[in-house]
Order: C-alpha cells, then structure tokens, then sequence
C-alpha cells in the first residue's frame, strides 16, 4: 500500500511544480526554492514527519524533504546542545543529498564529456 | 508591475500586447498529467529503493530516506551523463524536476558543462549555480525555523 501512496502522494507534489512552472511563471530555481522553504515551514508546523509516515518514498524523495530534514537537523541538534545547536545540525541529516550531488557531480566530470 | 508599465513608451506597450496575444498557450492539464505520472513513479522506484535499504539493512522508515536519496543521484549521473535525463525532463516537466533527481541534475549538469573551463574554475565554481539558491534558502528559512522551535520550546514552553 505504502508503494500506491508514495506513487500519488510524489505526483501530486509533481504538480503542484508544473502549476508553480505554468500558472505563475516561475523559474525552475524560484519553484525548488519556494518547494523547499515550504517543506523546511511544513516541518516546523510538524506535519511533515506523518506524511513521511503515510507516503514513505513519496514524501522523502521530492524537494520538500530537503527542507524538511534542514530543520529537522537543526532542532534535533538544539534539543541537545541547546541554542548552539540551531547552527551546527542545520546539515546533520541533510549531508546525504547535498554530499552524493557534489561528488557525484565531480565524478561524472571526470567520465562524461559534454555533449552538443 | 503596473510602475513597469508606465515607463514603457507607447510602442513598447503595443508590443507587449501583440507579444501576450500570440504567446503559445502552455496546455496546462496534459502538463500536470505527465509531471503526475512521472514524478509519481519516481517515487515509486525511490520507494523500491528504501524498502530495499529497510528489509536489508538496519534502516527504519525514517532514516531510509538518506540513502534512497543517494542511490537515486547515482543513478541519475549516468542517465544524465548519457544524455537521457534531458529527454525525460522535456517530456515530463516538473516531474523529474521537483524530485531530488532534478536537483541532482542541474549539479551533474553543470559540472559536466563546465568541464572545458577546467576543474577549479569550470566545475568548481559553476557545479552549484543551479542548486545554489536551494542550498542557500534551504538553509536560511530551516536557521529561522529551527530558531524560533527552539526559542518556544526551551525558554517560552517550560
């Protein structure tokens, strides 16, 4: 069941971009950026941890959950170390997506070589 | 918007208003429909993946989440590095945009678009023009955000 919900629940974010892309106009820089503040907010309100519970791959794998696991890391770090901690955990879980892009960036610039 | 307008002189305005009226309508329902269903199933391979890490190895609902996202970057360095994603992404939109696939993309693409400028001032520098402003906001509002829980929860909650 958790395979249909992550499938609707990742296409209904989906289209919630393409509106963002057609309706208003964005950039797709402006429409990731508004996905992930809105994700890093929903977080902060608490909602985004159920649908990580109800969606699975649905919730974690779009943009939003990038927003999400920031603040996540950051109050996590703050219930332990205190206010300090606001800083120093904002990449404590993130560190996956932002690591992997990097060095799979490098790499891929290694192997591949541009085309057109 | 209306203060740009102002400015224009008259036959900037005519312009403006042949250029609205010929503008290609974007068919708005077909475009969701392709994002919906693409951006769904890459979920839904990211879904696989996770519960793959779950039943293999010590990860919980929560933490899976991290490496299905890792695993998906790998694998779209290749697709993009043979030149597929591109394809994908004009077809499907957001699709393969909104996922971590597309912020995955815009890195690797840059990166491998850079290359010819060498790897400290090609790739280094321009890798992240694309996924910069995610980062960068990304980690402004979460410091805001994360802020203001702590502040409630600590000194104002107890």
């Amino acid at each position: 069941m958790i395979f249909f919900w992550a499938f609707v629940i990742g296409g209904i974010i989906c289209v919630i971009g393409q509106l963002m892309f057609d309706i208003f106009k964005l950039s797709p820089a402006h429409t990731l950026t508004t996905l992930v503040v809105s994700g890093a907010i929903l977080d902060g309100l608490g909602l985004y941890e159920p649908l990580i519970n109800f969606a699975g791959a649905g919730a974690t794998v779009p943009i939003t959950s990038f927003g999400n696991s920031l603040v996540h890391g950051a109050i996590q770090e703050a219930e332990a170390h205190g206010l300090i901690g606001v800083i120093t955990g904002i990449f404590e879980v993130t560190s996956a997506g932002i690591s992997a892009a990097i060095i799979f960036g490098v790499i891929a610039s290694f192997i591949f070589k541009p085309k057109g | 918007m209306t203060n740009k307008k102002k400015k224009l002189n008259p036959k900037a305005q005519h312009y403006q208003a042949i250029q609205k009226k010929n503008e290609t309508k974007r068919p708005i329902f077909t475009n969701c429909l392709k994002a919906f269903f693409v951006g769904g199933f890459v979920c839904f391979i990211g879904q696989l993946i996770s519960t793959f890490y779950i039943y293999f190895f010590d990860f919980t609902e929560q933490t899976a989440g991290n490496p299905t996202v890792a695993t998906l970057i790998i694998i779209t360095m290749f697709l993009t590095g043979f030149g597929v994603y591109d394809h994908i992404g004009q077809f499907a939109g957001a699709g393969t945009a909104v996922p971590v696939t597309g912020f995955a993309n815009a890195v690797i693409s840059s990166a491998i678009e850079h290359r010819t400028e060498g790897y400290i001032l090609g790739v280094g520098t321009n890798m992240l023009k694309l996924a910069g402003p995610v980062i960068v906001y990304g980690v402004f509002s979460a410091f805001i955000i994360a802020l203001i829980k702590t502040i409630f929860s600590q000194f104002l909650g107890s």
